[in-house]
């Protein structure tokens, strides 16, 4: 039974959506652009026109973009509805199969194997749910259609919009190998340079490597990985939702990071932003029964250089105030004990807090009769309740004093507000 | 251009559960009563910008699409609310 795979990609997602909406900005150039008050003035989407006419990139500065295109319209961002979209998207794809993975909010990977009995069968029910995204949803979507997911997901990158490109197995040489290498799955900017050094410019140039080599160039568990989607060898099946949203075995850590509203100069604002974090981190170990064993602090000061330092926590931890407490440390390990005095670092322009070295909450339970346990068993009450009121009456129904401090820094709510991996970091 | 506007409904569960609708009220207050309903389906409407579940109704002759957005009727039209 020949193995069939699509991968969709909603193009320009957001600024699609946000055009369907608003039929009189729909032949003009859009982005979907973050809040420039807030300094997260960057561009999250861009409908084809942006592209095409200025060239704009997700994540390009809007105040960048702005002086080259002046006549460009910028629109906030909804995520409400981009969900919405996102879940009428995967009804549509659930009407051919169960199998259906997202990868991120406006892709997925759709299995057809069993039930599409060869790739053309597979291309024309990619073609099918082309057309009724189009007609139902009013967005179009790149469908790959191959036979591994890796393939898959190259194919719909290939040609966009609203296209459906195949890659079979006897045409993957042909049509994968002369691509970049940068282009393939799991192939970040730093995987891709340390290939370069090593004169590995195409997906072709992978595959004809030893196996060994990679691994050795790569330095981690995902060199081999690479090699073999290179090669065609990537047997991963593509999952039900459902068991990918219960399945949280292979988090590995969870973290928030956040562009703060001004600069951050003093100790004090520093304990604020890293609350917020903290607190949004820790729900997230709660949520999913964690301890953490290592808290990271990333770092990026005003002229956008960007550090991570990062220790062990005393005992594996989901408390909001053992996280801070501990990114405060590293924090003043670099900065100092009141923050920057003196100092040649420049003052903080974004944060980032995370939580790794995962075990689970019922691996780990240390009875201790020492007085701090005692107080640390009152955190934990503390911060459960806190919880439980957040759920019942919203986030903002409970707030830490020190939060209040300083409002314009304290009232983000990262864990519901937008979802930012650490940089660098593979998030959960 | 077209428009959306949102529009008062009148509309009927049947024994399944299924909403269908009956009269819907114009900007002027004139009510149209729907004759027929011939087609339902999930649809844009890119005209009007949005989406929902299209109900293609047969009224005074004419035939006319008319939108349910979660919990919201709207039509196309070729003039906005002034």
């Amino acid at each position: 039974m020949p193995r069939i795979i699509l991968h969709s990609d909603c193009n320009g997602f957001y600024a699609a959506v946000e055009c369907l909406y608003r039929p009189e900005i729909r032949n003009k150039p859009v982005v979907v652009g973050g809040d420039e008050s807030l300094r997260h003035g960057v561009v999250l989407a861009a409908n084809q026109l942006a592209k095409r006419i200025y060239k704009v990139k997700t994540g390009e500065a809007l105040i960048h973009v702005r002086q080259r295109c002046p006549d460009l319209i910028i629109v906030k961002p909804n995520h409400k509805l981009y969900l919405r979209f996102a879940k009428l998207a995967r009804e549509i794809y659930n009407d051919y199969t169960d199998q259906v993975e997202p990868f991120g909010l406006d892709e997925s990977f759709i299995g057809l194997t069993g039930i599409a009995e060869s790739v053309g069968d597979g291309e024309r029910i990619a073609d099918t749910i082309r057309e009724r995204i189009k007609y139902e949803l009013g967005i179009t979507v790149s469908i790959g259609v191959s036979y591994t997911k890796s393939f898959a997901k190259l194919a719909s990158d290939m040609r966009k919009p609203d296209f459906t490109t195949v890659i079979a197995p006897d045409e993957f040489r042909q049509k994968v190998w002369p691509q970049p290498v940068g282009d393939l799955i799991y192939v970040g900017a730093a995987s891709a340079e340390k290939l370069r050094l090593h004169g590995i410019h195409t997906i072709g140039d992978l595959a004809g490597s030893k196996r060994e080599d990679i691994i050795s160039w790569i330095r981690n568990k995902n060199g081999g990985l690479l090699w073999d989607y290179a090669n065609g060898f990537d047997s991963s099946v593509v999952r039900q939702f459902e068991e990918c949203m219960n399945d949280d075995s292979g988090i590995k850590g969870f973290s928030h990071s956040t562009t703060t509203p001004r600069d951050l100069c003093n100790a004090d604002d520093m304990k604020v932003t890293v609350m917020v974090l903290a607190e949004a981190v820790a729900a997230r170990l709660r949520e999913h029964k964690r301890l953490s064993k290592t808290v990271s602090l990333w770092l990026r000061d005003n002229k956008m250089s960007a550090f991570t330092r990062q220790c062990k926590t005393a005992a594996p931890t989901n408390l909001a105030y053992e996280i801070a407490e501990t990114a405060m440390k590293l924090y003043h390990a670099c900065y100092g004990s009141l923050g920057n005095p003196g100092s040649t670092l420049l003052p903080i322009r974004s944060v980032g807090v995370r939580a790794s070295d995962l075990v689970r909450e019922e691996e780990y339970y240390q009875l201790s009769f020492l007085p701090k346990e005692h107080k640390r068993q009152n955190i934990m009450a503390i911060e459960r309740a806190m919880d439980d009121i957040r759920e019942r009456y919203g986030h903002t129904a409970i707030s830490r004093g020190v939060l209040i401090r300083d409002r314009a820094l304290g009232s983000d709510n990262p864990k519901e507000d937008h979802i930012h991996t650490f940089p660098n970091c593979q998030g959960a | 251009m077209g428009h959306k506007v949102y529009v008062p409904v009148t509309a009927e569960f049947d024994a399944d559960g299924n909403i269908m609708p009956v009269a819907l009220t114009w900007l002027d207050g004139h009510v149209y009563e729907i004759d027929r309903i011939l087609d339902v389906r999930r649809a844009a409407s890119l005209k009007g910008g949005g989406l929902g579940l299209r109900y293609t109704c047969r009224i005074n002759g004419r035939t006319t699409h008319i939108w349910l957005d979660e919990s919201r009727w709207f039509v196309e039209s070729k003039r906005g609310i002034n």
